[in-house]
């Protein structure tokens, strides 16, 4: 477990736990990145003001890490631009058809016990980690 | 207020994955990693981010209950409750994607601050998704339509 970094995922963990409380609290409304994303860009939405501002936060948030020395790498990302794309359809249409992501039904949804977010939640990691079985194992050699 | 609110847990959002490392696809492919259990070379790291991240959360929102939120009228908790096809078929297509690249919504859109192409691209490639089924003529349903067409259409012969 060479790459395995416990203390910093618990520290980032507690600041993204941190946040959807205070959203809630504050604004009442679920942190769900998926959604507050999709009625940012949905030209039928009528509430974009909060949804610009906390995309704005979250883009802003690495780049205050690399204003105190700490830049974020570009991420690696698979060679094939075809790859990118069919990947970038599944995510967004997938979280839109499943009412939410990683944030909304795995951390959010869980936390409340929504037994849909947990359901939700094992279907996505199941289906990740069987992609990753499959492109690293099967077709990947190695 | 409520917009600050909002630009400040963004941010506390996105320092959260940028600390936990989450913003690097290799990072949640590492933890999706079952089969490099055996070799140790699985990174368990997404799992403690989830857990802390879920143990903050579930104790906040216990002790929030049924409190109306301090700068808006009432808290937006989610409504839905049935387990139906579309969670399930959405989920799956959602970790299929996810699989593929190791980016979620959140890491990706936090991503775009490192302005690199393939990350825009997927951004791009994602809100295209999102859209496609939000912008879905209402009230059908992508499958019902697809069903509609599929009774609809003349028949043709299979050579």
């Amino acid at each position: 477990m060479g790459n395995f970094t416990p203390i910093s995922a618990a520290i980032g963990g507690t600041l993204i736990g941190l946040s959807a409380v205070l959203l809630m609290a504050l604004t009442g409304r679920i942190a769900g990145i998926s959604g507050i994303f999709a009625g940012l860009i949905n030209p039928q939405t009528t509430d974009r003001a909060w949804r610009a501002s906390l995309i704005v936060g979250l883009i802003a948030a690495p780049l205050a890490a690399a204003l105190l020395g700490h830049t974020v790498p570009t991420p690696r990302m698979p060679g094939s631009y075809i790859t990118v794309v069919i990947g970038g359809l599944l995510v967004g249409f997938g979280t839109r058809l499943g009412s939410g992501c990683t944030s909304g039904h795995g951390i959010c949804g869980i936390a409340r016990l929504s037994p849909r977010s947990i359901v939700a939640t094992g279907v996505f990691m199941m289906a990740g980690i069987i992609v990753v079985a499959l492109t690293h194992h099967v077709f990947g050699g190695g | 207020m409520p917009i600050l609110t909002s630009l400040v847990c963004g941010f506390v959002f996105g320092c959260g994955l940028v600390i936990s490392g989450m913003v690097q696809p290799a990072k949640v492919l590492g933890f999706l990693d079952f089969f490099a259990i055996p070799s140790g070379a699985w990174d368990p790291s997404l799992a403690v981010v989830m857990a802390a991240a879920l143990a903050v959360a579930g104790l906040g929102y216990a002790l929030l209950g049924t409190r109306p939120p301090l700068f808006e009228r009432q808290s937006l908790w989610p409504t839905k409750k049935d387990i139906d096809r579309s969670l399930l078929s959405g989920a799956l297509l959602f970790g299929l994607g996810w699989g593929l690249i190791g980016l979620c919504p959140g890491p990706a859109i936090a991503d775009l601050s490192t302005l690199s192409l393939p990350v825009i691209v997927f951004v791009i490639a994602m809100a295209t998704g999102m859209l496609a089924y939000d912008l879905w003529p209402y009230p059908q349903t992508p499958a019902a339509i697809i069903a509609g067409i599929a009774e609809s259409s003349p028949v043709v012969d299979v050579v």
